[in-house]
């Protein structure tokens, strides 16, 4: 699925990330700009739970900016989660 | 070989001598006496009525027989609001002085910019209790060939006077002085409080310039640094931002996980058996330890208990302890607020105190010795309870020693307050990466998650129990946090060592290595 609009969720703050997701032209794939302060530590935890909500959100043709300040990994599902049903106009439960 | 604590420490390090490796807390001190010799301090001469005076401090440092591969000394009472350290090392960088050793009683943000004269050696050696910033990263990624020292504030004392540092050039700042150098941070527009650490400067460098924004007739009262050690004196339209100086009054932190801890930790002081009348109480000025102090005092107040002696880094709600009668004295050897420096100035029972009766523990008795309860902050904390406070979780250098392994030496009860994560980081490790203050002095460990009591000391863990208090095993907790953090990836390392550690009596108890960069 391809985003239908342009869409955030998440804050700048400390133990928190924030996801903005925009829709790309079709056949683009994803292209992902991930950044951490604590990427060292968990990089390869935080691309594999984006690879693997994408994929089961069958998300194409999204270009996805993550800015990490250290969330733990349900606070990065759920922020993330919240993004991409924003981002198909699913509004509900993403206040 | 290996220290007592497991740590590896190099017999020999090129450009600083033959390093001794940590063996406890208190084994050097046992003997009663100390090995190393005190080296005598410079002797000066100066005719009556010579003046002193110098019209810049260019002239001051040139008067000062500036020299390649001096050591230069300076205090941090002005905090982030220093700006002659920088000054100074440009006039000397100007001159074509090189291979300075810098001695900073701290370093913090505003002393970034003399990161071109590392590069450019300039500066090749630092001793400092502290370092931060663009510096602290620098430096952790390799800028200098020799590491730099990082010791304590009474650790700094003892390598004076014992001539590990050899100090040169000591300049001074100071809020007020006279034409002959006598001196004082507790008046003035860019009033800073207690002089403490600058003393021990004055007294050992070979020159020492005091430079001041506020020239007072002769002579200026308190003697906090006396006229017979200083060489020249420098008026300045400014010694520092008198805004990063010191401001107002310290607020306590709002951060509910701050205010948790706190009062988590204000419960294990009720209990812990040393929360009597007559007590002796250090807190830093940092967010959860300073709140203790606020819970503290409602506990004093309810139970009517009156405490001897606050020492050490002061700040305004100390003071209003003292003004509240709740402690006899406040022993300020550096002062966190404006607040403080009117109270020093006026209270006599605010008492200014150099770094030496502070915390150096080669004398007959430092002030940090008679500590009853100290609360200390943490970046890391291993389940042998050894703090670090000088490393960051990303390897480089973001922190100070400061006081902290003096006071942890000295106290009854050292608590140690943290959150038991930080920005997913866990703050409970196996190991630290850096030990500053080994586990041996410190008593007890305080999280949201829950209390952890050093197994050398059960009895104050059964008072805790006994008292209902959320006490578990460090390991227990180190676990918990882990299972909620993930278990972080390692960092990666050079075999090349930027800094070392020193324990407060010249013993090496860790060093620092140099990180990769991704």
């Amino acid at each position: 699925m391809k985003p239908k609009i342009a869409a955030q969720s998440g804050t700048f703050e400390s133990s928190d990330v924030i996801f903005l997701i925009e829709p790309l032209p079709d056949n683009s794939g994803r292209k992902l700009d991930i950044s951490s302060t604590v990427m060292q530590q968990y990089g390869s935890s935080f691309n594999r739970i984006v690879t693997e909500m994408l994929d089961e959100y069958q998300m194409t043709d999204i270009h996805l900016i993550a800015k990490d300040k250290g969330a733990l990994e349900p606070t990065i599902k759920a922020r993330l989660e919240t993004a991409i049903n924003r981002s198909m106009e699913r509004q509900e439960g993403t206040l | 070989m290996l220290n007592s604590l497991g740590r590896e420490i190099p017999e020999y390090i090129e450009g600083i001598g033959k390093l001794e490796p940590f063996q406890g807390a208190l084994a050097k001190l046992r003997k009663g006496w100390m090995s190393e010799p005190t080296i005598p301090a410079p002797n000066r001469a100066y005719l009556p009525h010579q003046s002193k005076l110098c019209k810049s401090l260019e002239e001051a440092i040139l008067r000062s027989n500036p020299h390649n591969g001096m050591t230069v000394s300076f205090h941090h009472h002005l905090r982030n609001g220093d700006i002659l350290l920088v000054q100074t090392l440009t006039i000397l960088h100007n001159m074509g002085i090189r291979e300075i050793t810098l001695a900073s009683s701290s370093l913090n943000e505003c002393h970034d910019p003399i990161l071109p004269y590392l590069k450019d050696r300039t500066v090749t050696r630092i001793f400092s209790s502290g370092i931060r910033n663009q510096l602290g990263r620098a430096i952790a990624l390799g800028i200098l060939d020799t590491p730099v020292v990082i010791h304590s504030h009474g650790g700094r004392v003892r390598g004076i006077h014992t001539g590990k540092i050899k100090i040169d050039l000591a300049i001074i700042p100071a809020s007020a002085a006279d034409c002959e150098g006598n001196a004082t941070g507790s008046h003035g527009k860019s009033a800073f409080g207690s002089i403490g650490y600058a003393v021990i400067d004055a007294r050992y460098a070979k020159e020492v310039i005091v430079v001041t924004d506020n020239l007072v007739d002769y002579p200026c009262i308190p003697l906090s640094i006396s006229q017979n050690f200083i060489d020249h004196v420098v008026v300045v339209d400014s010694i520092g931002d008198a805004s990063k100086i010191a401001t107002g009054t310290t607020r306590i932190t709002k951060s509910p996980m701050d205010l948790r801890i706190a009062k988590i930790a204000a419960d294990v002081i009720e209990h812990s058996g040393f929360f009597v009348p007559g007590f002796a109480f250090q807190v830093g000025a940092g967010g959860a330890s300073l709140a203790v102090a606020k819970f503290i005092r409602e506990k004093m107040k309810t139970k009517g208990i009156k405490g001897s002696f606050m020492l050490g880094g002061i700040t305004s709600y100390c003071v209003d302890m003292l003004n509240d009668g709740l402690f006899e004295t406040i022993f300020d050897v550096q002062s966190f607020d404006a607040v403080v420096s009117n109270s020093l100035l006026n209270n006599r029972r605010h008492i200014e105190i150099p770094a030496a009766l502070y915390a150096n523990p080669f004398n007959c008795g430092c002030i940090t010795n008679k500590i009853d309860v100290v609360v200390l902050g943490a970046l890391e904390i291993d389940v042998d309870f050894n703090v670090n406070v000088i490393t960051g979780s990303e390897g480089y250098i973001r922190g100070a020693s400061g006081g902290h392994s003096d006071t942890a030496s000295g106290a009854k009860l050292t608590v140690v307050v943290c959150p038991s994560f930080r920005g997913r980081i866990p703050i409970i490790k196996k190991r630290v990466h850096t030990i500053v203050t080994p586990g041996e002095t410190v008593h007890v460990l305080v999280t949201e998650r829950g209390i952890c009591v050093n197994p050398m000391f059960p009895e104050l863990e059964e008072n805790l129990k006994r008292a209902g208090l959320n006490v578990k095993d460090i390991h227990d907790l180190e676990i918990e946090v882990d299972k909620i953090t993930g278990i972080p990836g390692p960092l990666e390392y050079t075999d090349k060592i930027v800094g070392i550690v020193e324990y407060r009596d010249g013993t090496i108890i860790d060093v620092i290595h140099q990180i990769k960069e991704k």
